[in-house]
């Protein structure tokens, strides 16, 4: 994580401020281009932090540097308005304009930015065909669905070509199919995204799909901070064990097979579902099976591995597994009685591919 | 869009769960019912339908309610037009005094009209506070004119817009004026092109209700403006001058007031609900 790139279009930032009975007192960095995500659980401060980065609310102290311009730092008394920010906020539920269509929706950026009526359409036009939503163009939001609704205000905020992107829980309220198609939108949208992007959200998931980096918040302090692989093998608390309780592959799909990115000799992932290219693959701790010998009535994936660790989790006993694939595994205390597992033991982990998901990178 | 389940659950548990409604709200509220209708009865039962149609061809009383018309919707426009920004600057500004102000708004609506068009002539008479400085600087006199009318009408239904337009804009989602800051719109383009539009039903109810007001108000207006016909008399006015000399005129006048306000109400109510709705 550089703290330099700040100057040449990227994020410095440290927050200080006030929210319900706690302070939010935290570092945020980000390189242009670069996905930040901050995750935690509810009232952990971050929405506070979106408020603060878009203006809406003061800093007590510390500071928001973005693109070689300060934006806000008490200490000086400089604090340049919601208005003059150039960010892109969507909110948590959307928050589309109910008076305006979906076309007037995402011209509403440009149109605030010195452009005609005619050309802010325009180009709320072409924003709308990149994100696959002409058609809904002429739609009121009262007529959309929650999953429309979310990628219209998407489209809303990159219509505005922001310098810094801030999302609230842009998956939060969705049903679970409208929630993988929108990360699927977000993925790519945020990946053509050239700003700074800030997504606040308290699912794993989503961090780790989307983001680059990730600042887990708790109680308006940042926990941990790291790439979301290293945040997910090494959670420095029982809180994030459980916040990033999730097995995660990234790899080449071909069909159900994905292929390990960087795993040499090649280790292949069975998928429950076709994809091709690029792709992430994760399924739960509670999806993994140990065996002491390579089980014979074989689930389709196979690995070997050995213990690193045992911690208690819930009802049952997270085992970490060592090995050219780190996994996660939750036995009950019997099977790990009766597998002797102690760290240095070796096992062979398995997982049924239905278990496993896929989805595009 | 409630299930049509609900809508009939509704009549279903008043009656189940707490019994039939009580006679200590039932009589008094018929009483009520009958004190608001009985007149209007009385007023169709006593107007004189065999001489209506020739009555209502005179020219004075179509002059009377087109200047009736012409000055309560000018003082709608003219609350519209000051009222809005008020009830901007008590919903959503940082005003030192805004309980005091929002008092003094209140004012009007409190103080009986007559005294309301005592008020209006010493602040805007020929000798009045501002009303003396209109005259010598620009030739303007207020009283006794058309627009002294409007004045009057303006000043009692003012109040009642701007409480209305306030109400709307604090139950208004001042969430959708933060997003709209951060995409670089100025206050102003925000009330314009968000705050406004969302608040047009409230706004719209406001306007309705100053014009109500201001085309049935007397007091003030005979007070301050008088009631000369074709400039100052309209239909309230012309009721009472017709009581003293002609009651059937009278009753008409009163009959066209009528029509004319509840039909306006009637379809402008019909227009804003769809409206909204679609």
């Amino acid at each position: 994580m550089t703290a330099t790139g700040f100057t040449d279009g990227g994020l410095d930032a440290y927050l200080r401020a006030e929210q319900g009975g706690f302070a939010l007192d935290s570092a945020l960095q980000a390189d242009r281009g670069q996905v930040v995500a901050v995750l935690g659980p509810n009232a952990a401060g971050k929405s506070t932090a979106l408020r603060v980065l878009a203006g809406l609310q003061p800093l007590t102290d510390g500071w928001v540097r973005l693109a070689g311009r300060t934006l806000e730092d008490p200490q000086t008394g400089v604090r340049v308005p919601a208005q003059h920010r150039r960010t892109g906020l969507v909110p948590q539920d959307s928050l589309l304009f109910p008076h305006l269509s979906v076309l007037d929706q995402v011209a509403f950026g440009p149109r605030h930015q010195g452009l005609t009526r005619a050309r802010s359409r325009a180009r709320a036009a072409v924003w709308l065909r990149r994100t696959g939503l002409d058609r809904l163009a002429s739609r009121r939001p009262a007529e959309l669905s929650g999953g429309q609704a979310r990628r219209v205000a998407i489209t809303r905020a990159l219509a505005a070509e922001p310098r810094m992107l801030l999302l609230d829980e842009p998956l939060a309220a969705l049903d679970v199919r409208a929630v993988v198609e929108l990360r699927t939108f977000l993925h790519h949208h945020l990946r053509d995204h050239d700003g700074v992007t800030v997504l606040v959200t308290h699912d794993p998931v989503d961090a780790m799909v989307l983001a680059d980096h990730l600042v887990v918040l708790d109680r308006g302090t940042v926990v941990q901070t790291g790439t979301p692989a290293a945040v997910a093998r090494q959670p420095r608390s029982a809180h994030i064990a459980a916040l990033v309780g999730l097995n995660m592959v990234r790899g080449r799909a071909s069909g159900t097979t994905l292929h390990v990115a960087d795993a040499e000799p090649a280790i292949r992932v069975i998928t429950a579902s076709p994809h091709e290219g690029e792709a992430f693959c994760t399924f739960a701790p509670t999806a993994v099976s140990l065996h002491p010998q390579r089980p014979v009535a074989s689930p389709r994936n196979v690995w070997r591995g050995t213990v690193s660790g045992l911690t208690p989790h819930g009802d049952a006993v997270r085992v970490a597994l060592d090995g050219r694939l780190p996994l996660l595994a939750d036995v009950t205390p019997a099977a790990v009685a009766e597998l002797g597992l102690r760290p240095g033991v070796e096992v062979w982990a398995s997982v049924k591919a239905t278990e496993v998901h896929v989805y595009a990178a | 869009m409630s299930p049509p389940g609900r809508r009939r659950l509704r009549p279903r548990s008043a009656h189940g769960a707490t019994g039939a409604p009580p006679w200590q709200l039932v009589l008094p509220a018929l009483v009520a019912l009958s004190l608001l209708v009985l007149p209007v009865i009385g007023l169709l039962s006593r107007a004189p339908w065999s001489t209506l149609p020739e009555r209502l061809a005179d020219p004075a009383v179509l002059d009377t309610l087109r200047l009736s018309l012409l000055t309560a919707t000018t003082a709608t426009g003219c609350c519209l037009l000051l009222g809005t920004p008020l009830a901007w600057l008590l919903a959503r500004a940082d005003i030192p005094g805004r309980r005091v102000v929002r008092a003094l708004v209140l004012v009007p609506l409190v103080l009986p009209p007559v005294v309301g068009g005592v008020a209006l002539l010493t602040a805007f008479g020929r000798q009045g506070v501002v009303g003396q400085w209109l005259d010598s600087l620009f030739g303007v006199r207020l009283p006794f004119t058309t627009v002294g009318v409007v004045l009057a009408q303006t000043f009692v239904a003012l109040p009642f817009l701007v409480l209305a337009v306030e109400g709307a804009l604090r139950s208004a989602d001042s969430r959708y004026d933060d997003l709209a800051a951060t995409f670089g719109a100025s206050r102003w383009q925000t009330f314009l092109r968000v705050t406004l539009p969302l608040a047009l039903p409230g706004v719209a109810s406001g306007a309705v209700l100053a014009w109500a007001r201001a085309l049935g108000e007397f007091g003030a207006t005979i007070t301050f403006a008088g009631s000369y016909p074709g400039t100052t008399r309209t239909m309230p006015l012309a009721v009472y001058t017709a009581l003293n000399s002609d009651f059937d005129a009278a009753i008409l006048l009163s009959l066209v007031l009528l029509v004319v306000s509840v039909g306006v109400l009637v379809l402008l109510r019909e227009r804003w609900t769809t409206g909204v709705a679609a």
